[in-house]
């Protein structure tokens, strides 16, 4: 039985802001650490900063309190004000995995003169259910479709 | 979990049929009932077994149900990220309008 044919939605939000898209784009990416929740970290100092580099290939980071860098993955679209493709190499586990990549797209869309549609999708999360690291995860992961695969397989004894 | 519950779901061939082909994309009764050698109404059945898993999820298109696998499927983690950018995006929704009124764009003098 294919694990890998299982997919789960993408993550998929619409929020409306007061702004032109250029400055939304601005607060999204160089104002990041002005709304970044100080609360969303991995590792195990708290954050300190939370930054995207501008530009492709940009990191995008956390910056802890005892110094640490932690990784979160980079930029792999930057073009201003209309869209941003950020790579998400987190896991399920909340560590850092170059090899793991899910998306996560923002585009902004002038509504009139004053607001901005931001379309927001998180995706490619099924790879968060393969790879080195999400073998663990998924392990540990009650409501894992692979886990619910493989437990029943070998129930089954297929 | 109900595993017991699960288990019992996918004992049948049928069923892990129904649950691949709906790996695939979702589906309706009928598009299920053409590609498997099974009636429409057993089809209805395994869909129900499947549906009180928690395995697939259905909604209304049309006159017509649409099956697709549960999109909740990686559980946890996925449940938590979209609580998580909710969160998030409210918090850069709330800069956004604390920014409405500046007319320069936002400085970095919080960068390091």
């Amino acid at each position: 039985m294919s694990q890998t044919t299982i997919k789960p939605a993408a993550i998929r939000k619409v929020l409306t802001v007061r702004a032109t898209p250029e400055r939304a784009f601005a607060i999204f990416t160089a104002g990041f650490d002005s709304w970044w929740p100080k609360t969303h970290y991995i590792g195990s100092s708290p954050l300190k900063t939370a930054v995207i580099e501008p530009g492709v290939g940009g990191r995008w980071y956390g910056l802890h309190e005892d110094g640490a860098e932690n990784l979160w993955g980079d930029v792999l679209v930057w073009d201003p004000p209309a869209r941003l493709l950020l790579a998400w190499r987190i896991t399920g586990e909340w560590a850092y995995d170059p090899n793991l990549l899910t998306e996560v797209e923002v585009r902004f869309t002038a509504i009139g003169e004053s607001e901005t549609r931001v379309d927001f999708e998180h995706r490619g999360l099924e790879r968060l259910g393969d790879g080195d690291a999400a073998e663990r995860t998924r392990l540990s992961m009650d409501g894992g479709w692979s886990s619910i695969l493989e437990s029943f397989q070998a129930a089954a004894g297929a | 979990m109900a595993n017991a519950k699960i288990f019992a779901a996918l004992a049948d061939p049928t069923r892990r049929q129904v649950l691949e082909r709906l790996a695939r994309g979702p589906s309706a009764v009928g598009e299920l009932a053409q590609s498997l050698p099974v009636s429409r109404p057993a089809v209805s059945q395994h869909l129900k077994v499947l549906k009180h898993a928690g395995l697939v999820t259905d909604r209304p298109d049309g006159a017509r149900r649409v099956y697709q696998i549960d999109p909740h499927g990686l559980g946890q983690i996925r449940a938590w990220l979209d609580q998580f950018w909710d969160t998030a995006l409210d918090a850069f929704k709330a800069a956004v309008e604390r920014h409405a009124d500046d007319t320069e764009p936002p400085a970095n003098e919080d960068r390091p």
